[in-house]
């Protein structure tokens, strides 16, 4: 690796943290990472899912207690218990959903916990008028006395980011700040962020938009699968690399075949099984349309918040859309609902497996016929020796590992749990899949089997869509990828074209005037 | 390997924690059985059965609803007011010199609707469950005594005060039929989609959602069934009494529901319906009353004992959340 | 780089989340309950008769004064459902603080006066605890507490046997005798009320809790205190109620108080105060109070067979309809987000 830019003065960091180590049970989410942040620079940290960026984050901001390492704020080493105290050191964290109250004025939220007072009584005037020169001085032109929520996210951030600094932040923290932004709200939130690099504040911004990265940040730390992968100046770092950086594996080293149990090529009906149109919704989906044919396996590419996942969900009907249709089977489902898709023969793995998929505390063989119970029911009741049989069926063949059907799903193993919802989805005899990151989080071996699995749907005739942040399991497993950033479809890979360079490239690729977000 | 070896002791002591939150109530069941069978004289008599029976079984009717309405996570505070309102439709309805099947299906109907409205906007307007049964239970008691009018109605009928007060084989009627409602609700939880559905629905909303089940029409029996079975016990009340009286009947009936079923060791979180737990609670209270009552020990603590079990029960019940 | 006052784009931005829909939801549920308050009663008048007097001064007077103590309990409970909880155990507490002011006026004056308080305060630290330190949800705690403390009330009395009796010429009767006392009590408790909320740290901190737990939590907000205190705060508040009813009645009434926990919920949220918490106002719940007092005594006068049952359920259909507009306003503001 080349000279590491950050190695320079460690005297004038500051904030360090210096081979910190984090694990969770079956998981390491950060072995033996380093990463330094000077006064007055803007510091991008990047990463795909699971590369460690928000547990490092929270290392550094007493969520979490390290199981290696340390850390370092002004050369000193630290150990905050909490973010409240590692706030009143002056680091301070804007999260993503806005950690401010919604309901109350945007002054109070300014000011919580920290009144201008006389006799124990809050001098509101006083406040307000220092309110508005404090968000003014922000470029954010408000009336401080309405509801925080009836602001705009780009003024809730600045409000955020404005309280941060009125607690003496020297260290803020940005937690992919423009996500819901528009254009015009980022560039105020740079014109911001530029104004505090320049008053020597440090300035940690995690995103996965790579423009606003080489606008904005000074330097880069890339993460992956819990391990420090880089640190380079982003002006001479091309985008190429760092994308590959990201996604991990040197460009020259592809290998098409071998790493996973996909195989790719499968036999193509013509036929189209389902068909998205123009899917639009404000700030996420922007006009995505593509078909899936039977037997047929797409990926969707793109890095994290391309707007994979509400895809996925807007064509199971359980993302509202503004606009756009699906075809299924060359009907229009029209209202499209959870329940009607999966009428329609469309069924989705959630990508929260906890949050969205399993019960946990009921067992495996009523996680695994839930779904089917509307369908397999006779007023109201199940045949007891159907579902054993639905159930023993899936356990067999999925080779689902419980110590018998009766088990509590939340007892088993990640890669178990996700093989009993792939069960709840086939038990439906479903004609499309759509699969949100199937393989996330579980071991080798399950994975091996899942990926098995997909393979050998589609060969049945299945249509299956893929999402996947693991670039192996998207290149071997896909027939074609249909390729997304901000939102939109920038292109599509098809035959050869399905390997690592060109996926790559895409990704990395400058957008064109047409599809600036 | 020295992972594994390390987790063992601790796993065994979470099963026997577990094992003792979900069956402490039994236990206490035996002590307090065995201390009454010392200081109440004929504590094992069939009069005795008879008198506790008389006093358990309507709370326990309502706790079975209860205990379904937690099962979703949810909490129906409107019981009380659903005994007041078939306590006010008996005599109206006898003096019509109504059927008694059509009585019997006006008062069901009666809980069935207050049940809808409490449902419907826990389902659809996705008011907090507290919340939208205490506006009801608020308004219904009400609604039940302009029904009946300010003066208590005697009961006369022969078939309903035979329903609340009559015997079988030496044993409260109403004992046998809240068998039978017991053992219907049971086979609604555990044998029918619908009861899968509703544990599925309180332990994990969301994900119950995007397996396509009709959560909302689910949310909405639930609370119907509840106001079924609070009905049943209202007509259980009025018959046992000989009287109706809808300003008084049912009141606090909620937090007894509430007490049996957590006593029985169903969390308030949902996502689980233990209809012999409830059954467990609902006698457990009822026998600490019976000791607290007879034993000349001033019924005044009565109250204050009955808060604290309600508080260590749903202490003890409580999903900690792991750190 | 340039003066960034003279960038503006925020304020375009700023009008974006809000909107007109948004502004006037929050005017309803902000002004409803003054402006039903006033129809209400500008309506009752107009059409009253004469001879019924519900237009008259006296009228207006026994309608504030009657509803003066029992207003503490809204207003107490105005608190605590803004910092996200709730307090079913205030009408027990209530009947509590009553009986033990009856019982310490026996002593003296100042017995009567410390003993409910101090006792109702005590009580309520020890739900506020339990709440906030072990994490129990606040309804089933004050559930049990509705319980515990009319439990409490039975031993004070023997099981309701004893009703203990003010004497006569005792300085405690002064307190919540008469009218225009009363109704000083009830405007100078609010506007303390009102300040409390409005312009201190520990209002500003209920809002907070209320609105965004977690939040608050990482703005330093003292959660645990703050929630101790609000119970306390309530359940003081429930016992003066009680002591001030007491002082009226000249005894301590056994058996009040059944249900005021439900009149109080009604009032503070048909005054605005939203149930989820973190929105609501003090003056609100007074306008609550007030409409509540006003549809009672309509009821009394045109409809007095039924009397306090009819009452019950206008409130409950009435807390009905608040609260399913509450949840859909509240749910179109989430979506528009």
């Amino acid at each position: 690796m080349q000279e590491d830019p950050g190695s320079e003065t460690p005297a004038g960091n500051v904030l360090e943290v210096v081979d910190v180590s984090k694990r969770f049970p079956g998981v390491t989410a950060l072995d033996q990472v380093s990463f330094s942040l000077r006064p007055g620079e803007v510091h991008a940290l990047v990463g795909e899912n699971g590369a460690g960026k928000s547990t490092l984050i929270k290392v550094m901001t007493g969520v979490y207690d390290l199981d290696g390492g340390e850390v370092r704020y002004h050369g000193e080493p630290v150990t905050f218990r909490n973010p409240l105290e590692a706030q009143a050191a002056g680091i301070s964290t804007i999260y993503q959903e806005v950690n401010l109250v919604p309901l109350i004025s945007v002054a109070r939220n300014l000011f919580l916990g920290r009144e201008p007072r006389t006799l124990g009584l809050v001098r509101s005037g006083a406040m307000k008028a220092q309110a508005r020169a404090i968000l003014s001085d922000f470029g954010v032109d408000v009336n401080v006395s309405r509801p925080l929520r009836s602001l705009g996210l780009g003024a809730q951030q600045m409000v955020a980011i404005a309280r941060a600094v009125q607690l003496d932040a020297r260290v803020v923290i940005m937690d992919e700040p423009t996500s819901s932004l528009e254009r015009r709200e980022v560039e105020t939130l740079f014109r911001v962020v530029r104004r505090l690099r320049d008053s020597g504040i440090a300035i940690v911004y995690v995103s996965h938009r790579l423009d606003e990265l080489y606008e904005i940040c000074d330097r880069v730390t890339v993460l992956r699968d819990g391990k420090l992968v880089a640190v380079e100046q982003m002006q001479t770092l091309e985008r190429l690399r760092l994308v590959s950086l990201m996604l991990g594996r040197d460009m020259t080293s592809v290998a098409r075949e071998g790493a996973t149990a996909l195989s790719g090529d499968h036999d193509v009906d013509a036929e189209k099984v389902l068909s998205a149109h123009h899917l639009t919704r404000r700030h996420q989906l922007h006009d995505i349309s593509f078909d899936i044919h039977r037997g047929e396996v797409v990926g969707l590419g793109g890095l994290l918040g391309a707007g994979r996942s509400e895809t996925a969900r807007a064509i199971f009907g359980a993302l509202a859309l503004d606009a756009g249709t699906v075809d299924i089977d060359g009907v229009e489902a029209k209202h499209l609902s959870t329940s009607k898709a999966i009428k329609a023969g469309v069924v989705m793995l959630p990508e929260d497996r906890k949050a969205q998929g399993i019960i946990p505390n009921l067992s495996v063989r009523e996680n695994i016929i839930l779904a089917a119970l509307p369908r397999l029911s006779r007023f109201g009741l199940v045949s007891d020796s159907k579902e054993k049989e639905i159930v023993e069926y899936f356990i067999t063949r999925l080779r689902i590992k419980a110590s018998s059907p009766e088990q509590k799903v939340g007892e088993l193993s990640g890669g178990n749990q996700q093989k009993v919802l792939l069960a709840r989805l086939l038990c439906l005899n479903p004609k499309v899949l759509l699969l949100d990151e199937p393989t996330r989080g579980i071991d080798i071996g399950a994975k091996a089997e899942v990926q098995a699995v997909i393979d050998e749907l589609a060969r049945e005739g299945l249509g299956v869509l893929l999402i996947s942040s693991e670039i192996d399991e998207l290149i071997e497993g896909s027939d074609r990828i249909v390729v997304l950033r901000d939102g939109r479809v920038i292109g599509e890979l098809t035959g050869d074209d399905v390997d690592q360079d060109t996926l790559t490239a895409a990704l990395a690729a400058t957008p064109t005037d047409g599809e600036a977000p | 390997m020295a992972a594994l070896t390390m987790t063992r002791p601790t796993v065994d002591r979470e099963h026997a924690v577990r094992w003792l939150r979900s069956n402490a109530v039994w236990v206490a069941i035996v002590l307090v059985v065995v201390v009454d069978a010392f200081v109440i004289n004929n504590f094992f008599s069939v009069s005795n059965l008879r008198v506790q029976l008389y006093a358990v079984t309507p709370t326990f009717v309502v706790a079975l609803g209860m205990a379904v309405v937690i099962g979703t996570k949810g909490i129906d505070l409107s019981v009380g007011a659903v005994i007041a309102l078939a306590a006010a439709i008996v005599p109206i309805a006898l003096s019509h010199h109504l059927a008694i099947i059509l009585l019997l299906l006006l008062v069901l109907v009666g809980g069935a609707v207050s049940g809808t409205v409490v449902g419907s906007m826990v389902a659809i307007a996705r008011v907090q469950p507290i919340i939208a049964s205490l506006s009801i239970m608020i308004g219904l008691r009400g609604l039940a005594v302009i029904m009946n009018g300010s003066a208590d109605k005697s009961v006369t009928d022969p078939f309903i005060t035979g329903f609340g007060g009559g015997l079988w084989l030496g044993q409260p009627r109403m004992a046998y039929v809240a068998v039978v409602l017991a053992l219907i609700v049971a086979f609604l939880v555990r044998r029918t989609t619908f009861g899968r559905s509703l544990t599925a629905i309180g332990d994990n909303r969301e994900a119950a959602q995007l397996a396509g089940l009709p959560v909302r029409r689910v949310l909405i029996l639930v609370y119907v069934l509840c106001g079924v079975l609070a009905a049943i016990a209202g007509v259980m009340i009025t018959g046992n009494q000989g009287q109706a009286t809808p300003s008084a009947a049912g009141m606090s009936f909620e937090l007894f529901a509430i007490t049996a079923v957590v006593v029985g060791g169903t969390p308030l979180e949902g996502g689980e319906v233990r209809i012999f737990g409830t059954a467990a609670g609902a006698v457990l209270m009822q026998l600490i009353t019976a000791s607290l009552t007879q034993e000349q020990v001033q019924s005044d603590y009565l109250l204050i004992v009955q808060g604290a079990i309600v508080l260590l029960a749903v202490y003890a019940t409580m999903k900690r959340k792991l750190r | 780089m340039s003066v960034p006052t003279t960038v503006r784009p925020a304020t375009e931005l700023a009008e974006e989340g809000s909107g007109r829909r948004e502004r006037l939801t929050a005017t309803i549920q902000q002004l409803g309950g003054v402006g039903m308050l006033v129809i209400v009663v500008v309506v009752a008048s107009a059409v009253s008769h004469d001879k019924f007097g519900f237009a008259t001064k006296g009228n207006f007077e026994t309608i504030v004064s009657g509803s003066a103590f029992t207003g503490l309990l809204a207003l107490g409970m105005t608190f605590v459902i803004i910092s996200g909880g709730i307090d079913l155990s205030v009408g027990s507490v209530f009947a509590l603080g009553g009986v033990l002011a009856a019982r310490g006026a026996q002593h003296g004056t100042w017995t009567a006066i410390l003993y409910p308080l101090v006792f109702c305060a005590f009580f309520g630290l020890v739900q506020g605890v339990v709440i906030a330190r072990f994490r129990m949800p606040p309804f089933i705690v004050t559930l049990a507490g509705l319980s515990i403390a009319r439990g409490l009330e039975q031993v004070v009395t023997k099981d309701g046997n004893t009703t203990y009796q003010i004497k006569p010429g005792s300085v405690f009767l002064t307190f919540g005798g008469g009218t225009w006392r009363a109704i000083a009590i009830f405007v100078v408790a609010f506007a303390l009320g009102a300040l409390l909320l409005q312009a201190t740290r520990f209002g500003q901190a209920l809002f907070a809790i209320g609105g965004n737990e977690n939040a608050a939590l990482l703005m330093g907000v003292p959660i645990a205190r703050t929630k101790v205190l609000v119970y306390v705060l309530s359940a003081t508040l429930a016992g003066a109620g009680g002591a001030l009813n007491a002082s009226r009645s000249l005894a301590g009434p056994v058996t009040v108080g059944t249900g005021f926990e439900l009149t109080a919920i009604a009032a503070t949220v048909i005054g605005g105060t939203l149930l989820a918490g973190g929105a609501g106002s003090v003056s609100g719940t007074a306008a609550g109070v007030l409409l509540l007092a006003v549809i009672s005594n309509l009821i009394g006068r045109y409809l007095s067979d039924y009397g306090s049952a009819a009452s019950d359920a206008v409130n409950g259909g009435f807390l009905a309809l608040v609260i399913v507009l509450q949840a859909y306003l509240t749910r179109v503001q989430r979506i528009q987000q």
